[in-house]
């Protein structure tokens, strides 16, 4: 495993300092290595094993993704790329993020329409997706655990957990409400605070 | 008229590019009804098939869209489909990006990045646990489940090792006749 290519401790998004090759293996090894959804590895990668980031401006890059139209990753992967590398950069991470998936998902096609009956294959199925669904809980509760996150804001996440994850309240009319409010509450915190 | 079909698939994918917010699981009841109702590509067994298919190979969930492409018009439509999806989003994206970027230390931006972390991280969360009630059928697929999660949380080794271990352990209890 190739890790540590930017040494740097403190990581802090300097353009330059991650070149295009970095960038290609990276988001090769997170689009060949995400399964059931790229969000934990990519976490693993761009914060861990890469230091290209830190644990908070990867949750803000994630967040704007999020905001946005579109698939999350590939929004942040175009804004990741951009910030080291400017617009090639971006161009770099989004077709080396989804080249080998595709290739390797139409190759499953085909098999899948000649063995999809086999209980060998959904036994292997179900317990990935059992894993997969494990992952991306534990991301989201290491990045909740490593940003030291203030009370209001451990309630504004739960309260986006329990809308969206609990009570089936589609996205869109739940970051309507909770991201002005969430915002409106981080506004009052920041001026109390001065 | 397979460029008439190529530039359908265009229009309808740039389109769900724009209005996709959320991402491509909160945007799929709005592709199906694309592929199936309107436009007529496939029935609904077989956009289901397509959708498990894309959930169980690796990389971000929105290949969906580029084998819903292949299914259409091959490779052609794999292409078209993935670049309509993709490149309206991502020019989003990029000034999206670049203008809060350069503006990062302004206090504004970040009051906002302050509200929206939390937020998303509770979304994260919401889809964890989502996957875990659509995959979760036994006592050994919850266990699997939580297992992967400690092991995220308290170690900083490679995710996809807790994926294979997940995979492994069922397939043994399938040849063991365990209960699942």
């Amino acid at each position: 495993m190739q890790s540590g290519t930017n040494p740097v401790s403190t990581p802090s998004g300097v353009a330059g300092t991650v070149t295009l090759r970095h960038l290609l293996s990276g988001f090769l090894k997170i689009g060949l290595l995400g399964f059931g959804g790229v969000a934990p590895i990519a976490r693993h990668v761009i914060v861990e094993d890469r230091a290209w980031l830190t644990e908070e401006e990867y949750a803000s890059v994630m967040g704007v993704g999020q905001v946005l139209p579109g698939a999350n990753t590939i929004n942040a992967a175009v804004m990741i790329g951009d910030r080291f590398q400017g617009m090639a950069g971006a161009i770099v991470c989004v077709i080396s993020l989804m080249v080998m998936p595709l290739v390797i998902v139409t190759g499953l096609g085909a098999l899948y329409q000649r063995f999809a009956a086999l209980p060998q294959v959904q036994a292997a199925i179900s317990g990935s997706a059992a894993a997969a669904a494990g992952l991306v809980i534990g991301a989201a509760l290491k990045m909740a655990r490593r940003l030291h996150p203030t009370a209001i804001a451990i309630v504004f996440g739960l309260l986006a957990f329990i809308a969206v994850g609990l009570l089936k309240v589609s996205l869109i009319p739940a970051v309507a409400v909770l991201g002005p409010l969430s915002i409106g509450a981080a506004y009052l915190g920041h001026r109390r605070e001065r | 008229m397979k460029d008439n079909l190529l530039w359908r698939i265009a229009v309808t994918f740039a389109s769900l590019s724009f209005v996709a917010v959320g991402g491509v699981t909160a945007a799929l009841p709005g592709i199906h009804r694309q592929v199936v109702d309107v436009q007529g590509w496939m029935n609904d067994t077989t956009f289901a098939n397509l959708y498990a298919l894309a959930q169980a190979a690796p990389g971000p969930n929105v290949i969906v869209v580029g084998l819903i492409g292949w299914q259409v018009s091959r490779l052609a439509g794999l292409t078209v489909a993935m670049l309509a999806m993709v490149v309206p989003s991502s020019i989003v994206a990029l000034i999206v990006g670049r203008v809060v970027h350069r503006h990062a230390d302004t206090s504004w931006i970040a009051v906002a990045k302050t509200g929206l972390v939390p937020v998303t991280i509770g979304l994260i969360l919401a889809g964890g646990v989502v996957m875990a009630r659509a995959a979760d059928r036994g006592i050994l697929m919850v266990v699997i489940t939580l297992a992967a999660a400690v092991f995220v949380l308290i170690s900083e080794r490679n995710p996809a090792w807790a994926l294979a271990a997940g995979t492994i352990i069922s397939l043994v209890a399938w040849g063991l006749g365990l209960p699942r």
